[in-house]
């Protein structure tokens, strides 16, 4: 059973770096967005190994179901098929200097990661329900509830402004 | 111990996802796949939050609803960019950022 755990694990994990490999250097966007699905659905899989389904669900359902399929959108919609493809003017140089930049970063950020001896708090709740999660939403964090959601309707109507401002200028 | 029960290892994930989203980023040459890459940075932050909930905070549910409001954030920023890109597309006819360098109007 452990093993199995850990076989479905890597999957995952391997879901997550294909899909990102495919995301960050595909030629034509279209490619690109079905990379971040997958990788985004591997993420889903490890919120389901630490402990929260409900994050899991909510992240097929926000990411892979939302923001992919309004992101193919915007790709069918705007530019021509022509468009689709992206210019690549990086030369050797740049993407070297790119590749070695991030590769530093990592490096040092990941040796501070497992260097550091983490300390777990002293009394810890492992109540992982959605029921526990739900009245924590609800009570102690409510203003964060109501806010995401004002965020929500303000980002929604702002996007109709701007996209409408596009259409009347087109027309002109 | 095994792999997937460390701290660390969901620590590293998460570093290289969001080193993935700064090298795409900075390789990608339009609106959409530089938005495609902040994906990428927000994901990583948000399995980082989602990691120290399980390993080491005392209430579970803190880093849960934190990584939810980054879903919803990332919900209306996409939506928010693909609008104005729309616009952009409508009024410069490309969506390569190197050439929407006049905002003026």
């Amino acid at each position: 059973m452990q093993m199995l755990t850990e076989g479905v694990f890597v999957i995952f994990i391997i879901f997550i770096f294909a899909g990102g490999y495919v995301a960050v250097s595909a030629r034509y966007l279209m490619n690109a967005v079905l990379g971040l699905a997958l990788s985004l659905l591997g993420v889903a899989g490890l919120y389901f190994r630490l402990g929260s389904p409900f994050l899991a669900l909510m992240q097929t359902l926000i990411y892979v179901g939302a923001v992919c399929v309004i992101i193919a959108f915007g790709i069918m919609v705007g530019p021509k098929s022509r468009h689709h493809e992206e210019r690549r003017i990086m030369g050797r140089r740049n993407f070297i200097l790119a590749a070695s930049a991030v590769a530093v970063g990592f490096v040092l950020l990941a040796g501070n990661v497992i260097g550091a001896g983490w300390v777990p708090a002293a009394a810890v709740n492992r109540d992982f329900s959605v029921a526990f999660l739900g009245q924590n939403l609800l009570f102690n964090f409510c203003l964060a509830f109501e806010l995401i959601s004002v965020l929500l309707l303000t980002a929604i109507l702002g996007a109709l402004i701007i996209a409408n401002i596009g259409r009347e200028e087109n027309r002109s | 111990m095994m792999p997937s029960d460390n701290l660390s290892t969901y620590l590293v994930i998460s570093i290289l996802l969001f080193f993935l989203g700064i090298y795409g980023m900075v390789r990608h040459r339009s609106f959409i796949g530089m938005l495609i890459s902040s994906e990428f940075i927000l994901n990583g932050a948000s399995l980082n939050f989602v990691a120290f909930n399980r390993f080491l905070a005392p209430n579970p549910a803190v880093g849960q609803i934190f990584a939810l409001f980054i879903m919803g954030l990332a919900a209306a920023e996409s939506s928010v960019i693909v609008s104005i890109v729309l616009m952009l597309y409508h009024r410069y006819r490309s969506i390569d950022p190197d050439k929407v360098h006049d905002l003026k109007h």
